[in-house]
C-alpha cells in the first residue's frame, strides 16, 4: 500500500477510498437512493390518493433490498477487498479519545483517525440497519414461517429504522455537499495531503511514517 | 494497525475498543428484540401519541392501502350497485339506499393484515351479510359465495356457514365516515374473524355458488379459509379470537 501511494506522480495527496470502495460506495447508494424513493409511496400509500403500479413498486423495494447486502460482501470477501477490511477495522476499533470525542459532540480534543467518530458511527448505523431492514423485510414478505405478533413487530421495526435511515441518510448527504474535498474523494479516490493533515492528523501521520518506511528501504 | 508507540503518544490512543462491533450488535439486538415485543411497544406508543400523528409515525397504528390493479375505481354512491346472483331464490341487485335502510350492524374491531400491520378499535358499520342473504333466499345446493370487486380483478370466497358468522358484514360505513374509496368504498367486505386480504374492497356482485372458489389472494397463496389464529381449516376453532 504504502508503495503505491509513495510512488504516484503527487506526493500531495493520498488515496483516500480505492476502486473497490468507490464501487461498493456507489453501488450501495444506489440501492439505498432507489429503496428510499420507493418507500415513500408504499409507506404514505394513505396520503398519495392514488398508488399508481403499487404491485411493481413492491417489487421494485423488495428485489433492491435482497441484494442490498451484495455491494458490501463482495467487496470485503473478495481478493480485492483489501482495502475494505482495513478500514473495517479502522471503523471497529476505536481509542478512548474517540469516544470521548463522540460523547462529547466533537468538543474534547482528537487526532482524528482516517474516519472520524461520527462516520465511523455513520458506516456501523448503516451496516446495522442493512441487516436489522433485510431480516424484518423479509420476514414481510415470507410472512408465513412467523406467528402474527412477530409479523406486527417485524413492520415496526423496519418502519422506525427506515425513518431514521432517512434522518442519517440525510445528513450524510448535507455533511458530504457542504464538504466539498471529501465528496471529491468519493468520487476520485484521491484527498490531499493538506486536507488529510488537518481532518484525519492520525491517519495522515501514520501515512507520513509508511512512507518514509517505503523510502528508506 | 501499524502506528508505532512511542515516548509522546498517550496510552489513550494506543488501547483499542471495539465500539464498532458492539454498536452493531446493539442495533441488531434491538431489532430483534423489537420484533418481538414491538406489538406491545407499539400499541403502548401509539396510544401516548395520538392517532392524529399516529397516521404518519411508525409508533400509531395505520392502514397500509393496497391495491392489486394500481388504481382506486371511483364509484359515485349514487351510482353504487351491488349484484346478488347464483344459487338464489330472488335475485336482486342493491342500491347504496337500499342497503342504508336495511337493519344496521356495527362493532368495533381490530383490522390485521396477514403481513403483519394491524388497526385496533375501527369501527364498521353496514349490513350483516347473513341478512342479506336472507333476503334473497339461498338455494339448496349453495355452498359458497364469490365477491368481485369494482376492480375488475380481485375476488374473494366465503362458505355459506362462514358468511353467516355474527361479524361478517357488508360496510359502507367505517372509522365513522362513510366508507372512503381508498379504504374499498361506497361498499366493502368486512370479515372480522379473518385477515384483511378476505375483506375485499369496493364490493360490486356477490354469486352463490356451489363450490369454494378460490380469490385472488388464495390464488397467489394465501389460505383459503384465512382465520386470524393462522389455522385454514373451513371452521374457525376458537370463537373468542372474534
Amino acid at each position: 500500500m504504502a508503495l503505491t501511494h509513495a510512488a504516484t506522480p503527487s506526493t500531495l495527496r493520498l488515496l483516500r477510498f480505492d476502486r473497490v470502495q468507490r464501487a461498493a460506495h456507489w453501488a450501495n447508494a444506489a440501492l439505498f437512493g432507489v429503496l428510499m424513493a420507493t418507500a415513500i409511496p408504499l409507506y404514505f400509500g394513505t396520503l398519495f390518493g392514488i398508488v399508481l403500479q403499487r404491485h411493481v413498486i413492491e417489487m421494485i423495494h423488495l428485489w433492491c433490498g435482497v441484494a442490498l447486502p451484495v455491494p458490501i460482501i463482495v467487496s470485503l470477501l473478495g481478493p480485492w477487498g483489501h482495502q475494505m477490511r482495513h478500514d473495517l477495522r479502522r471503523v471497529n476499533y476505536w481509542t478512548r479519545d474517540e469516544i470521548r470525542w463522540l460523547l462529547s459532540m466533537g468538543k474534547t480534543p482528537l487526532q482524528a483517525d482516517k474516519f472520524n467518530p461520527g462516520q465511523k458511527l455513520n458506516t456501523i448505523f448503516i451496516g446495522a440497519s442493512i441487516v436489522v431492514l433485510l431480516a424484518t423485510g423479509s420476514m414481510l414478505q415470507w410472512f408465513r414461517f412467523f406467528p402474527v405478533p412477530w409479523r406486527t413487530g417485524a413492520t415496526f421495526v423496519h418502519d422506525v429504522f427506515a425513518w431514521v435511515v432517512f434522518v442519517v441518510v440525510g445528513g450524510h448527504i448535507v455533511m458530504a455537499l457542504t464538504h466539498r474535498d471529501s465528496l471529491k474523494s468519493i468520487f476520485t479516490g484521491w484527498i490531499s495531503v493538506t486536507w488529510a493533515r488537518a481532518h484525519a492528523t492520525h491517519w495522515f501521520k501514520e501515512k507520513s511514517t509508511e512512507s518514509d518506511t517505503a523510502r528508506s528501504e | 494497525m501499524s502506528t508505532t508507540p512511542d515516548e509522546t503518544t498517550p496510552v489513550e490512543t494506543t488501547k483499542r475498543v471495539n465500539v464498532g462491533r458492539r454498536v452493531f450488535l446493539g442495533l441488531a439486538a434491538v431489532g430483534a428484540l423489537g420484533v418481538v415485543i414491538g406489538n406491545k411497544v407499539q400499541n403502548f406508543l401509539g396510544n401516548a401519541v395520538g392517532s392524529g400523528l399516529g397516521g404518519l409515525l411508525p409508533f400509531g397504528d395505520r392502514f397500509r392501502i393496497y391495491s392489486i390493479t394500481g388504481t382506486y375505481p371511483k364509484v359515485k354512491a349514487s351510482d353504487y350497485r351491488l349484484q346478488v346472483s347464483g344459487l338464489v331464490q330472488r335475485p336482486k341487485t342493491f342500491t347504496l339506499a337500499e342497503l342504508q335502510t336495511m337493519p344496521v350492524t356495527s362493532f368495533v374491531k381490530t383490522f390485521q393484515c396477514v403481513t403483519g400491520w394491524r388497526v385496533p378499535d375501527v369501527h364498521w358499520e353496514g349490513v350483516l351479510l347473513s341478512h342479506l342473504l336472507d333476503t334473497v333466499g339461498v338455494k339448496p345446493g349453495a355452498v359458497a359465495l364469490k365477491f368481485e370487486s369494482y376492480d375488475g380483478a380481485d375476488t374473494e370466497s366465503l362458505t355459506i356457514d362462514q358468511a353467516h358468522l355474527p361479524d361478517v358484514i357488508v360496510a359502507y360505513r367505517m372509522l365513522g365516515a362513510p366508507v372512503t374509496t381508498e379504504h374499498g368504498g361506497p361498499v366493502r367486505l368486512y370479515v372480522a374473524p379473518m385477515f384483511g386480504y378476505k375483506s375485499l374492497k369496493w364490493l360490486s356482485a356477490i354469486r352463490v355458488v356451489n363450490q369454494v372458489l378460490p380469490g385472488f389472494w388464495e390464488e397467489n397463496g394465501y389460505p383459503v379459509n384465512g382465520w386470524l389464529d393462522g389455522t385454514t381449516g373451513p371452521t374457525n376453532p376458537d370463537p373468542q379470537l372474534t
